[in-house]
């Protein structure tokens, strides 16, 4: 468990008089909200990751950037570790806080300041929800192409700190790709412009650099997005296969094709089954694997490469393959997905959700791996994926009140990610590290490239205050999981096909 | 998988025989980019040598190659597989390497469509400051783990360490593509672009000269045909955008100085002495003027922009605000601590 902060593997922490603190603050900033009761900070204990929850020293909910600003100051004066939070959406415990920190919670900044047509952006402030955005400009027929699953409650600031994702990644990209510039406040209380509104800045990209720095280099306080026309069409094809293999290959196929699809999501069996009990989206229940497809742009190409997709599928065994004949089917299709995890969460009292990305052509053995871990362990996965751009989300079924399942399953969720590092992915796609997947860090980087991210850090932040304990471990909590360390070389996996 | 051209022990150790003797090193491939940024006094560390495509699987639109790998060779791969390099970089030289691609960042004229090519670098190797051939990224779409350097690494100038391999995202090449030529004036077409990008056009490229607005359409052949019937205006020769993208076209032949504007790409015609070439839509501009420096960076900057003389000289690149200059000082120190990387190439201390 990496829940708490552990001062002898991750880094000595202020000891602080709260009351002190909380004096301190009131006098600087009287005007300032501060939550200092055991009954008003509770509801901030945990992010979307409610597995991991630490009461957090005090919980301060500014209004004006001054406040921000001010307090960074004050933090820094006193070496106050600080932890920024925005809608507290993270699935990786990136907003977990410290029961030695302040948590900043950056929600009430939620105001668009501009919606600009002519020049395609949107100019919001952190708080403002992903969704909003695009529904502030559907009326000129824009849209902000991200779209996280969280995107009716999750904020801007938050997609920023962790480059959120979605299910059209592989043709519009992730956050890092519709981002034109964001203002940022240093720990020190300095204000750096980082992009610009052109589509270049002079310098080093550190707007790349901080998008999905997980909070640890600066606090987000302005994001200007890219807005782009809403597709004119979009129509889905859902494809049945009676193995996995076939179905992977069918992805390769489609993209071999010349094909960029919206969105190209695979279900495996058992979250199939549990979607279609749950909404009854038409999923045929006895497929091993379905493909949702979508293509979307102008009327005329998406219908062309809807015939190429059909056939595509065809030939690589599809046993049926359906085009939505309707708007209403399209959406049904769609609700099957989208409800993939609340789905599986009516046939187990609990799950724990993976995030690994790998080659799509390891998708087979990487599902075959999976599924040996899955019996080792005792516990069920089933299997969603943003099939198009290699992105996994395998859901672990536990019973958290069955002594040692949690357990059961945070081993075998590290296992299924050691996989995915093993084949060349990543630990995390969209989601980010966190707090959650701090010790598989260390599998997936050496020691010297920790090192460097460490530097990385220091040119910001040198006393290490943004955001401790996440994203990046110390050497001396990698040294302490050093037997789970499969970078380069020695790999757990010999039987699996290297890439 | 090409092996016997890798010559990153080589490298290594070079890099790590100046670390020792801290002597700067200047980093070149082609030298195909070397118009750009200030001059570098150093030793020459060449990464010709450590070329070749490590992979590449057409299917898993992804791209691995050795710094020192020709442009050419990896682009006639690529549309050999009926796939392409999306952000269209400018050569500028026979032999440009794509270790220089990188370092530079420079984009053609899909680029405000398509992306940059910081967009498309999905990981690297890099030879850092520390001595160490470390990996960045990978060859996967999504991957967050960590900071993003591969990113931060592109534009960088070799300032931050050498990179000796990188992986790109490639995509398939449109099916179709058709060009137009449509005579109007300046403020016209920016007006014109404003509204048709409010629409779902297959527009990917968009330049006025001057007299005319030049539009490629490129996508399916249904939106193109359709496009093109609304859109009217003359046929033009598709070799139009390559012409553009090297700077053959007549603009450039001129001996004013050359200089890159980055601008909001709905930013009004800027009245500054000389002439100018619209591209990227409105986002780019080349202009070939004598006015000072300082007269040119004013304007754009007052637009947002800001500006790059492309001729190898002290004030290349638009001066950086405080504090932020400070802070890509302490990244430099940070990770090219004995400040070795290609010394004073973006500016002065970085």
């Amino acid at each position: 468990m990496n829940i708490l902060y552990d001062e002898r593997l991750d880094g000595a922490l202020p000891t602080v008089d709260k009351a002190a603190l909380l004096d301190t603050l009131r006098s600087a900033l009287p005007d300032l909200d501060i939550l200092h009761t055991e009954q008003d900070l509770r509801p901030y204990e945990c992010d979307g990751l409610s597995a991991y929850r630490v009461v957090p020293l005090l919980v301060v909910l500014p209004q004006r950037l001054e406040q921000v600003q001010a307090l960074l100051k004050i933090c820094h004066t006193h070496q106050m570790p600080v932890v920024a939070r925005g809608a507290g959406t993270g699935l990786s415990g990136g907003a977990l806080p410290l029961a030695q920190g302040i948590l900043l919670v950056m929600a009430r900044f939620n105001r668009i300041l501009e919606i600009n047509p002519a020049g395609r952006f949107a100019r919001v402030q952190p708080g403002v929800r992903n969704l909003a955005i695009s529904q502030a400009a559907a009326p000129h027929g824009l849209y902000y192409a991200p779209d996280p699953s969280s995107q009716i409650a999750c904020s801007i600031g938050g997609n920023v700190a962790e480059n959120a994702g979605g299910v059209h990644c592989l043709k519009y990209g992730l956050t890092v790709h519709n981002l034109l510039k964001v203002e940022v406040l240093t720990i020190e209380g300095e204000y750096l412009t980082l992009g610009s509104d052109a589509l270049d800045a002079p310098g080093f990209d550190l707007l790349a650099l901080f998008t999905g720095s997980e909070g640890l280099l600066g606090i987000v306080t302005e994001v200007t997005v890219k807005l782009l026309p809403k597709p004119q069409v979009a129509r889905v094809l859902l494809a049945s296969f009676d193995s996995v293999e076939k179905a992977a290959r069918a992805v390769a196929d489609i993209i071999g094709a010349g094909i960029i699809p919206a969105g190209l999501e695979m279900m495996d069996n058992l979250s199939l089954r549990a979607a279609e009990d749950f909404i009854h989206a038409g999923y045929p229940a006895e497929a091993a694997a379905i493909l949702l497809c979508e293509l979307d742009g102008v009327d005329a190409d998406v219908n062309d490469d809807c015939l190429r997709v059909e056939a595509v599928l065809k030939t690589a065994g599809a046993s049926e393959v359906r085009l939505a004949r309707d708007e209403a089917e399209r959406v049904r299709f769609w609700a099957g997905r989208k409800n993939a995890f609340p789905a599986v969460g009516r046939i187990s009292p609990d799950y724990y959700c993976m995030d690994g990305t790998i080659p799509r052509r390891a998708l087979a053995g990487v599902l075959h791996g999976i599924g040996e871990l899955s019996r080792e362990h005792g516990l069920r996965v089933a299997n969603v994926f943003h099939a198009g751009d290699g992105n996994m989300h395998p859901l672990i079924l536990f019973d958290a009140n069955q002594p040692g399942e949690l357990e059961r399953a945070e081993a075998l969720g590290g296992k299924i990610l050691e996989l995915c590092v093993a084949v060349g992915g990543s630990i995390t796609g969209e989601h980010g590290v966190g707090r959650e997947k701090i010790n598989q860090m260390c599998a997936q980087f050496n020691a010297d490239e920790l090192t460097l991210f460490h530097a990385v850090k220091h040119a910001f932040d040198p006393l290490g205050l943004l955001n401790p304990g996440k994203n990046i471990p110390t050497l001396q909590r990698c040294a302490e999981f050093g037997a789970m360390h499969v970078h380069h070389g020695q790999l757990p996996f010999p039987d699996l096909e290297r890439f | 998988m090409d092996q016997d051209h890798d010559a990153s022990a080589g490298l290594l150790e070079q890099v790590r025989q100046a670390l020792e003797q801290r002597t700067p090193l200047r980093i070149q491939g082609s030298d195909s980019k070397a118009m750009l940024g200030r001059p570098v006094d150093g030793q020459t560390l060449d990464t010709r040598n450590h070329r070749g495509i490590v992979s590449y699987d057409p299917t898993e639109l992804v791209l691995t190659a050795r710094a020192g790998t020709p442009l050419r060779e990896i682009e006639a791969v690529l549309y050999e597989a009926g796939q392409m390099l999306p952000f269209e970089p400018p050569h500028l030289g026979d032999g440009a390497t794509l270790g220089g691609m990188v370092a530079a960042g420079l984009a053609g004229p899909r680029r405000p469509w398509a992306g940059s090519v910081r967009d498309h670098v999905l990981g690297t190797r890099v030879i850092t400051g520390h001595g160490k051939l470390l990996r960045f990224g990978g060859e996967v779409m999504k991957n967050v783990a960590g900071y993003d350097l591969s990113r931060l690494l592109a534009g960088s100038f070799g300032c931050l360490g050498v990179l000796t391999e990188v992986s790109l995202k490639v995509l398939p090449r449109p099916r179709t593509c058709q060009s137009l030529r449509l005579t109007m004036d300046l403020r016209q077409a920016l007006g014109e672009l404003a509204a048709w990008g409010q629409q779902a056009l297959p527009i990917t490229a968009a330049c006025h000269d001057g007299d005319a607005l030049h539009l490629r359409l490129e996508g399916g052949e249904g939106s193109v045909t359709s496009a093109a019937e609304r859109l009217g205006g003359a046929v033009l020769d598709n070799r139009y955008w390559h012409d553009l993208r090297e700077q053959r076209l007549a603009f450039f032949a001129a001996d004013e100085p050359l200089w890159r504007l980055s601008l909001p790409h709905n930013s009004p015609p800027l009245s500054l002495p000389g002439r100018q070439l619209l591209d990227w839509g409105g986002a780019q501009r080349w202009l070939k003027s004598t006015a000072s420096p300082s007269v040119i960076r004013e304007a754009v900057a007052g637009l947002g922009g800001h500006a790059t003389l492309h001729a190898c000289h002290s004030a290349g690149f638009h001066p950086l605000p405080e504090p932020l200059l400070r802070y890509q000082r302490n990244l430099k120190r940070q990770l090219d601590p004995r400040g070795i990387f290609n010394p004073g190439r973006l500016y002065a201390d970085i």
